[in-house]
């Protein structure tokens, strides 16, 4: 698989749509992500950055009544193919949610090791677990615990715990639906500084509400409004000058 | 004093509105006191009718005594106390993972549309008497065990001290299975609003990691539910441990120890049910108001338990929302 070579694009969203029941949440969505650059999501809240994000890994498969139309090209072959095995997929496509969520009745080693287990890797997981744990710039807090609740953390660690827990299956994209939105500035930084380190070996979508945000640690922007995408370009020119008006009364705060 | 002499009609208001809280809250008190109350008569007149039996035969001798014959007042109640937890625990072995599975695929797999007839059955199944479950067991499933299961056992696993003896159908295992039944539906609807409150974004946590549906309960649904499944599973337990009606048709009635779970039993209340209206005398009397302590106690033991673990799987969920 060399597929970096052949596509310089990781994922190609063609014509997507998703549907709860009657409503179109997502209208025939296009967008290309480059491979390892950070791409933002941004749009105000409800229009759909979510759900085009839960699309990538396939989680509206388990979501009673949702339904997703059209292609979506992972190093070119499409997700969406009933061939493809979701489960398999999700380990290529890692995620990392809007609220910390660990395991809570596992412990903090544990946690990290989760994916190791699910995926049947033999080996030494310690050696794992601690080098996904420093490049979660988590490694010197907990090295002491790791036998430790998660609970036990604060929520910006925590978050940092599962982006870890993520790393460990050595997915090729991680997708975050804003990571930081729950937690104060400085953890807030810590994750913006993770991700620029992380983007030399992963391709990031990132969806986020905070524009500063989303001018500091992206590559590209796509910009999102009720459902569609309006526009997607280099983070440089959505914020300063954006082909669309409805871009521009967003990103300089008239609305959203 | 004197604001309400100038102004009566404010101030009348006012003071009837605390008097009324002040009354409602006297009847209240005086109902939960009366349900104390209550339960502690009870107690006492136990008490003091197993009292005699007590002290003659002595704590200990009466709930290791082997041996229940009422006309030679000998009163043991290993027999009773063997019977009803050998047929409790039993039927909680059968009816805790058949309720799991049942809950588990409705909420995390099963198709949507088959909710609620399969919620629609479980409670019809905890509104009918037990005495129609009593008849059930008895013309279905007693000779079922003794034509089939029973022989069947027997020519397989008839060199396990469990399963040998005559096929008679009556006994520990009609018993057990009929209550196994019964509590069936405490059970799956307990634990299925256990399942419920599982945090879904826990569980989309393993999914996203490539966990497949089940390993995502494995990892996310149990152990959040776990504390919960075990309060359902006690619930149970109790509530087969005082069943009588069902239980007492179908045991065989027979006031001895047998490894074979063939063989016929006796248990707490269906020896205070069979023997309660034509007791022997005062002395019988007395042994069966001690054997009805036995039980209370024994569910007493069970309640605290059960309290001690909800409890704590309650605090361990807060401590999770924080
Ligand atoms: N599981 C669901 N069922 C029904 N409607 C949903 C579901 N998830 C999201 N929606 C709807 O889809 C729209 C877009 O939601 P979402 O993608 O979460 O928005 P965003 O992340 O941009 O705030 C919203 O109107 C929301 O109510
Ligand atoms: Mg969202």
């Amino acid at each position: 698989m060399n597929a970096a070579t052949m596509h310089t694009d990781k994922i190609e969203a063609n014509d997507l749509s998703v549907f709860f029941r009657q409503a179109q949440v997502l209208k025939r969505v296009a967008l290309k992500v480059p491979e390892k650059k950070v791409m933002a999501v941004i749009g105000p809240s409800g229009c759909g950055k979510s759900t085009f994000l839960r699309a990538l890994n396939r989680m509206h498969d388990l979501v009673p009544g949702a339904r997703v139309e059209g292609r979506i090209l992972l190093d070119g072959e499409n997700i969406n193919d009933p061939r493809v095995d979701a489960v398999a997929l999700r380990r290529r496509v890692g995620m990392v949610f809007q609220r910390p969520n660990p395991f809570p009745s596992m412990s903090i080693f544990d946690n990290v090791a989760a994916g190791l287990k699910l995926n049947r890797v033999k080996g030494n997981h310690a050696e794992v677990v601690e080098r996904c744990l420093r490049q979660a710039a988590l490694w010197d807090e907990v090295k002491d615990r790791l036998g430790h609740s998660p609970l036990s953390l604060s929520g910006g660690q925590q978050q940092r715990l599962c982006i870890a827990r993520a790393l460990a299956v050595e997915p090729e994209v991680l997708l975050m639906d804003e990571p930081a939105s729950a937690l104060d500035p400085i953890a807030t930084a810590r994750i913006e500084e993770l991700i620029h380190e992380l983007k030399a070996r992963y391709t990031i979508v990132i969806v986020t509400h905070n524009m500063q945000q989303a001018a500091r640690v992206s590559d590209q922007t796509a910009f999102f409004y009720m459902g569609e995408l309006i526009e997607v370009g280099a983070t440089e020119q959505i914020f300063t000058n954006p082909r669309e008006k409805r871009t521009e009364d967003y990103v300089t705060g008239k609305f959203g | 004093m004197r604001a309400r002499a100038d102004t009566p009609q404010p101030a009348a208001a006012r003071p009837r509105v605390n008097r009324g809280d002040r009354a409602w809250g006297l009847i209240l008190s005086a109902l939960g006191g009366a349900v104390l109350i209550i339960a502690g008569g009870i107690i006492l007149s136990l008490v003091r009718v197993a009292r005699p039996v007590f002290a003659e035969v002595g704590l200990e001798d009466f709930l290791t005594g082997q041996d229940w014959d009422p006309l030679s007042d000998v009163f043991g109640a290993l027999p009773f106390i063997y019977g009803t937890v050998v047929t409790s625990v039993l039927a909680i072995l059968i009816a805790l993972p058949v309720a799991l599975g049942m809950t588990l695929f409705l909420a995390e797999m099963g198709p949507k549309w088959l909710r609620q007839p399969v919620a629609f059955a479980v409670e019809t199944l905890a509104s009918i008497p037990s005495v129609v479950y009593g008849l059930w067991a008895l013309f279905v499933l007693v000779p079922w065990l003794r034509q089939t299961v029973q022989p069947f056992l027997g020519d397989h696993l008839g060199f396990l001290p469990l399963f040998s003896g005559p096929p008679l159908g009556l006994g520990y295992l009609a018993a057990a299975l009929v209550l196994a039944v019964m509590i069936l539906p405490t059970i799956a609807s307990v634990t299925g609003e256990v399942l419920k409150t599982a945090p879904v974004a826990v569980k989309e946590g393993a999914l996203a990691l490539g966990a497949t549906r089940w390993e995502a309960i494995r990892m996310a649904v149990l152990p959040h539910s776990r504390p919960g499944i075990f309060g359902a599973t006690l619930l149970g337990l109790g509530r087969a441990l005082g069943e009588t009606m069902a239980v007492t048709m179908v045991i065989g009635n027979s006031p001895t120890i047998s490894a074979s779970l063939f063989a016929p039993g006796y248990t707490l209340p269906s020896v205070i049910a069979n023997e309660f209206a034509e007791a022997a005398g005062d002395r019988h009397t007395g042994a069966l108001a001690a054997l009805a302590l036995v039980l209370f106690g024994i569910t007493l033991l069970l309640n605290s338990v059960a309290r001690l673990i909800m409890q704590r799987g309650q605090r361990k969920l807060q401590g999770r929302a924080a």
